[in-house]
């Protein structure tokens, strides 16, 4: 018991500051994605053709970039013939929309806050059922260090809870796979009305890697509606964070 | 002995296919069953199509841990062979495989079933092994947890609170990698690598660029193998200090359980620090590594360490003088060594037995080959030695990092690889944090992956948590089930 107590000292208090503090993140830490178009060569799709997703489309000299296909991975940085693709420490990512998470210019439509009526029912208390649909942990790990006490979720009033009967909404990771998908529509329909629906990942979004496999949905809203979307492969935990505060309108930039 | 006749090969050394010229059946199994009665393990057996469709050939993959041999043998079955698990349990998971995946059938197989399965069948969706009596019953547990983790099923028979049997039904995270990867490598393959396990990230990709380094025939910069050990290092650092904070949480011991999960961050953090993924995405690339470091990130990483070191020491002795969680773990989850050695289990769980098997020092890869970590053992078998062994790993493994960081050669950090040699095998080995990762690449003619077959160490040690929990109260799971730490998504592909 003292050791535990003199630890406990030594250990101090880790909880980040976020949303009050602007948070640190890793000077390599790739956020959302900046494409100066005004360097690229006129025809040039190296970008698009190194993608391993297709998150860039060009077409016509337009350029997209899907923000929910991309896996913020360096094979479109180490492609480009002119250094006209980096990554930004720009976490915020979040979206409601799936067409929002498609870049034309620069700027992400970020999520809004619910509508009055469910927000009032959710803003204090939001609980979660999580379901990885052929997720490969990484998204998992990300949505469970959210309880650790860094993050410490439970001050916002979110907490993942053990049943669908008991929870508001799902929180869904992995591609949707064919053997998943059964018992995902299965713990949808077990979560009471009304309902939410957070799709985190790459993979929950679009597919990730895994899109357009026979084995796969290309993504939870194949499956249900989905209210939020969290790019990412995966996300940082923050990027979540930052997308439930924002979905219960605890955020305002 | 028939152990003449298989092809001798070591850890990531290109063959030509040609020099695999395939057995009668008898020699093959008798290869293999033999192989095994001397000590040696089943690192992989799997089964590819033959061209025409008609057929298929069988591949095993024997690694001899005391020798430090790894030997390759191959067979063709039209439609059934005789079943080598009846004399060779550790076939039993890959034999499964096999008939799933090529229709072929091992007869007198004991327990023949997907483990995976296929629309229209879901997982799950089959006849499970029952114990008949009047107070027996059965519990169900999945697709979908209680916490926040991927989905399997689990059927326990039990007798009151007594577990007389689990048996644990997989498929859920299916994805078709293996079979995706046919044809490749492409510009999704390292993508597939980085998530056949997400946390097991650097391990899986470590093992698929040795594979294709040793098509193309390039060599990784020295500068490049030390820094991919030190992301390894990190990578089984991050998940061990993980696990023991997960496993203080099943038992409700609460400090350690807050201190652990914060430290696995901090760990996570220092991947981040190398190459601005959490998980080590984008660090290991064929040819060698995505990203350098200078001396500044050298020194912050160093100072990093101390402090996570100092902090999860403190985490962890917390358990081990802690009563209450010692009679938790002490005694929970036996597995002996007689089993860990029949079923072939690997990793943290194998060496809980006192079994000194790992990769790092039996099949020594890229830096291990120059510097090696020393294998920790415990002898007990059971949740309390699989959490000890973590705790000795994750000492070695700061030293290990230490000793690379202050030692770093200088150089490039990235060869050139070109396309992959045409008609070879490859079998590579890399020892990730929960045990032995086994990838085995054939290329065709045009030097494209004609068959890719991955062997996550979870597919030997699925089987070692049934057996684990047999005699064991229910109300353990959660605990023996966290101490071997398993993946779902690695098992299925």
């Amino acid at each position: 018991m003292l050791k535990a107590t003199l630890a406990q000292f030594q250990q101090g208090h880790r909880t980040i500051q976020f949303p009050k503090t602007e948070p640190t993140m890793p000077d390599r830490f790739r956020g959302r994605p900046v494409i100066e178009r005004e360097k690229c060569p006129v025809e040039c799709r190296d970008c698009a053709d190194a993608c391993p997703t297709d998150a860039i489309v060009i077409e016509n000299q337009d350029l997209r970039l899907d923000l929910g296909r991309c896996l913020f991975c360096t094979d479109c940085v180490e492609a480009c013939p002119e250094q006209a693709i980096r990554y930004t420490q720009e976490f915020r990512l979040a979206a409601n929309r799936r067409e929002d998470l498609v870049m034309t210019g620069q700027a992400v439509e970020l999520a809004k806050a619910l509508e009055n009526r469910t927000r009032r029912l959710f803003g204090r208390s939001l609980k979660l059922r999580q379901v990885s649909a052929g997720g490969c942990n990484g998204c998992e790990s990300g949505v469970n260090v959210l309880n650790t006490i860094v993050f410490d979720l439970g001050r916002f009033g979110i907490q993942f809870v053990a049943s669908p009967r008991h929870a508001d909404g799902l929180l869904i990771t992995g591609p949707v796979t064919e053997n998943m998908k059964s018992a995902l529509k299965d713990t949808y329909d077990a979560v009471p009305s009304p309902k939410i629906v957070i799709a985190v990942g790459a993979c929950a979004i679009a597919g990730g890697p895994y899109i357009n496999h026979p084995e796969v949905h290309n993504g939870a809203n194949s499956v249900v509606p989905v209210d939020l979307y969290v790019p990412g492969c995966p996300p940082h935990p923050l990027t979540i964070l930052d997308g439930l505060l924002r979905l219960l309108g605890k955020l305002s930039r | 002995m028939s152990t003449a006749l298989s092809t001798h090969t070591s850890n990531g050394e290109r063959i030509a296919f040609q020099s695999l010229s395939p057995f009668s059946m008898d020699d093959f199994r008798n290869d293999i069953i033999e192989g095994v009665r001397s000590g040696a393990r089943i690192a992989a057996l799997f089964g590819q199509q033959s061209q025409d469709e008609c057929g298929v050939r069988l591949y095993a993959v024997l690694a001899d841990g005391n020798a430090g041999t790894l030997s390759l043998s191959s067979t063709d079955v039209a439609e059934k062979y005789p079943s080598l698990t009846p004399e060779c349990p550790q076939a039993h998971w890959f034999e499964r495989e096999i008939a799933e995946q090529c229709g072929v059938i091992p007869q007198a197989h004991p327990w023949l079933k997907p483990i995976r399965f296929h629309s229209p069948t879901l997982p799950g969706v089959t006849n499970f092994f029952q114990i008949a009596g009047e107070e027996i019953h059965e519990v169900a547990v999945g697709p979908v947890h209680a916490g926040v983790i991927e989905p399997g099923h689990f059927r326990f028979q039990c007798h009151g609170e007594e577990v007389l049997h689990l048996e644990i039904a997989l498929g859920y995270q299916h994805r078709g990698v293996e079979r995706a990867l046919i044809g490749g490598p492409n510009k999704r393959t390292i993508h597939y690598m980085e998530t056949l396990a997400g946390d097991t990230t650097i391990g899986h990709a470590t093992a698929y660029c040795q594979a294709v380094e040793a098509l193309v025939n390039c060599q990784v910069p020295a500068r490049a193998q030390a820094l991919r050990g030190v992301a390894l290092e990190l990578e089984r650092l991050a998940n061990h200090a993980g696990d023991l904070g997960a496993l203080a949480g099943d038992v409700g011991y609460l400090p350690t359980a807050s201190y652990c999960g914060r430290i696995r961050g901090d760990f996570l953090n220092m991947t981040a620090l190398l190459c601005g993924s959490r998980f080590g995405r984008g660090f290991i690339r064929p040819g060698g590594i995505g990203f350098d470091v200078d001396d500044a990130r050298v020194e912050q990483l160093l100072e990093r360490m101390e402090q996570a070191l100092h902090d999860v020491t403190m985490a962890a002795n917390l358990l081990w003088s802690t009563s209450s969680v010692r009679a938790r773990f002490e005694n929970a989850g036996t597995v002996s060594r007689k089993i860990c050695n029949d079923l072939g289990l690997v990793g943290p769980v194998a060496r809980a037995c006192g079994v000194e098997r790992d990769v790092r020092q039996e099949f020594p890869f890229g830096i291990y080959r120059f510097f090696q970590v020393p294998v920790s053992t415990f002898q007990m078998g059971d949740v309390f030695a699989r959490a000890y062994v973590r705790w000795l790993e994750i000492q070695r493994s700061v030293n290990f990092i230490r000793d690379q960081l202050k030692t770093l050669p200088p150089g490039s950090i990235r060869a050139e690889t070109k396309s992959l040699a045409a008609n070879a095998v490859v079998v590579s080995l890399v020892e990730g944090w929960r045990g032995e990762i086994c990838h085995v690449a054939i290329t065709d003619e045009q030097g494209k992956f004609s068959r890719y077959k991955i062997v996550d160490p979870s597919f030997h040690n699925w089987m070692g948590l049934a057996v684990a929990m047999r005699d064991q109260q229910i109300s353990d799971f959660p605990l023996c089930n966290k101490s071997f730490n398993l993946s779902y998504c690695g098992h299925d592909l």
